[in-house]
């Protein structure tokens, strides 16, 4: 072996040999890159992004800076969540355990415009951070129908397509949502409470559904799948019809709640062995055991543009110890949406109407 | 010669080819992330997590080892731009292996969102949750990731390039204890 400090002095390479070894590097390194450009999906472009997922929000609703891609019209709320102790048997999460658990929350429109009226679609939305007293928190996201019109984040994305302007007439094609339909016929139990639901005149009266299931896990690790339901206890006269009007929800939501803290029960479906997980188009047959695990107690409403709700990513599969995901591929896919989501809206937080008005003060 | 020894110290070449294996499963880990809804998205980020805690738990024992070891020289005959790029580039390793799982901890502590290793082991946050912090440290994860990428790519290229054209011992320094007989 050599000194290094008198390198020997090797035959010097011919031009084919040399060649070929700067070639051999240039194969070795392109490998690794055609590798990566392969994995971050810019050589694999059918793959379903969430850069496509929250593109197609944006090409339907238009872009609005700051606010999210989709329910973007909404209000924060604060509150607490008192535990009933009877889930306890089931998970080990400690917001079950506890007496109390301090919450953040939003109720919404699920339209990626946050200009639309209220009355505009007949679904609203509930989104809920339960912060435990150990730092774990529980998010969910939950919508007052009680499934989900497609089982797969491919066919939601198509879902969406299929109301994107035609770049002919700047108009969605009338016919391609139902041609969509047509093709889905997992969207039917969707479809029949879709025709008779009717855009509620407050966001109180409203049954909240997860949709997605997930796993309650206790202490001694058994594993239990669940959905659950945030269920109105003070139900109001039956049939009230949305008022004239674009924005009466959250005048509604500011003026009950100033009579008194509003409550929901958190109702926890258990499911049979055999009913589908995997499946949130899919409803579980009636008659499955429900555990009352506590009730939700609101009690202040803050505006979304300045409230504590609005840097908050209601990203389903922020769970404590105790819940998990299960593998309903809408659940990966709603995570890795909202994430990008959050990064577009946090990047054009000085945009927000609200921010303006306090900067040019 | 014996003032500079003509191969890494054995906990250092331990530490390069282990760091090799886990910053570049890191990088495909995290594009791989980034661009999937599928279950794989959930799969991949749970890995990346703590993965990032342990490289940046290990890069700051191989900085340690690096200051308290003797690295061999690098060849005398070596033109003078080669020199300053391989150190330049060493010291633009070092800096983004460290960098980078601090980022990934302050953006996540920056979204408000609790700092979880696994279903129950949580760190603190490092920095107060603000969106448009948040904002700014995931892009700049984001860049300096593919910089990173970038980094190792000519990384690998100057090693094959010593092996295969220069044929002397730079990358054989890293390889192996003893000397080739």
């Amino acid at each position: 072996m050599v000194d290094r400090s008198s390198p020997p002095t090797r035959p010097p390479l011919s031009a084919a040999s040399l060649t070929l070894r700067l070639a051999g590097i240039a194969v070795v390194v392109a490998a690794v890159a055609g590798a990566f450009a392969y994995v971050n999906g810019t050589l694999d472009p059918q793959r379903l992004t969430p850069k496509k997922l929250i593109n197609v929000l944006e090409t339907n609703n238009g872009v609005h800076p700051g606010f999210r891609r989709n329910h973007s019209k909404g209000v924060c709320v604060i509150g607490h969540f008192q535990s009933s102790g009877e889930a306890r048997a089931y998970s080990s999460a400690q917001v079950f355990n506890e007496p109390q658990t301090p919450v953040v929350g939003r109720f919404a429109l699920p339209a990626g415009n946050p200009y639309a009226p209220d009355n505009s679609v007949p679904i609203r939305s509930l989104a809920l951070r339960f912060t435990q007293a150990n730092g774990q928190q529980w998010r969910t996201g939950m919508n007052s129908m009680p499934v989900f019109p497609v089982g797969t984040p491919e066919a939601f994305y198509q879902l969406q397509q299929a109301q994107s302007p035609d770049p002919a007439t700047g108009k969605p094609n009338p016919g391609a949502v139902p041609a969509f339909f047509g093709a889905h016929p997992e969207a039917a139990p969707f479809l029949a409470w879709v025709k008779t639901a009717k855009p509620s005149a407050s966001y109180v009266t409203e049954t909240y559904n997860s949709v997605n299931a997930f796993y309650l896990v206790n202490a001694t690790g058994q594993r239990q799948a669940v959905r659950w339901s945030m269920v109105p206890v003070a139900q109001d006269a039956p049939g009230a019809t949305a008022p004239e009007g674009g924005d009466f929800l959250e005048k509604d939501l500011v003026q009950r709640m100033a009579a008194g803290p509003l409550r929901w029960q958190l109702n926890i479906t258990l499911a049979d062995p055999g009913d589908p997980v995997n499946d949130a188009s899919k409803a579980w047959p009636a008659g499955r055991k429900v555990v009352n695990a506590g009730t939700l107690v609101l009690e202040s409403t803050q505006a979304q543009l300045n409230g504590e709700c609005r840097d908050i990513n209601y990203d389903p599969l922020v769970l404590p110890a105790g819940i998990e995901g299960s593998d309903d591929p809408l659940l990966a896919a709603r995570s890795a949406g909202y994430a990008k989501s959050y990064l577009r809206r946090t990047s054009e937080v000085s945009q927000l109407p609200a921010a303006k008005q306090e900067s040019g003060q | 010669m014996s003032a500079h020894p003509n191969h890494f110290a054995p906990l250092a070449r331990l530490l390069h080819w282990l760091m090799a294996l886990m910053v570049i499963a890191m990088l495909f880990i995290g594009a791989g992330m980034a661009a999937s809804v599928s279950e794989r998205h959930e799969w991949l980020i749970n890995l990346h997590k703590p993965l990032g805690v342990a490289i940046l738990l290990l890069v700051i024992v191989r900085i340690v080892v690096r200051l308290s070891t003797r690295q061999p020289p690098l060849p005398a005959d070596l033109p003078g731009w080669q020199v300053l790029a391989a150190k330049a580039s060493h010291l633009l390793l070092y800096a983004l292996m460290l960098i980078l799982p601090l980022l990934g901890w302050a953006m996540i502590s920056a979204a408000g969102d609790p700092v979880m290793l696994s279903s129950s082991l949580q760190l603190p946050s490092i920095v107060p949750a603000n969106a448009q912090l948040f904002a700014f440290l995931r892009k700049a994860h984001g860049y300096l990731a593919y910089l990173l990428f970038l980094t190792v790519l000519l990384h690998l290229a100057a090693a094959l390039f010593h092996a295969w054209v220069r044929r002397d011992d730079v990358l054989d320094s890293m390889l192996r204890g003893k000397d080739r007989g």
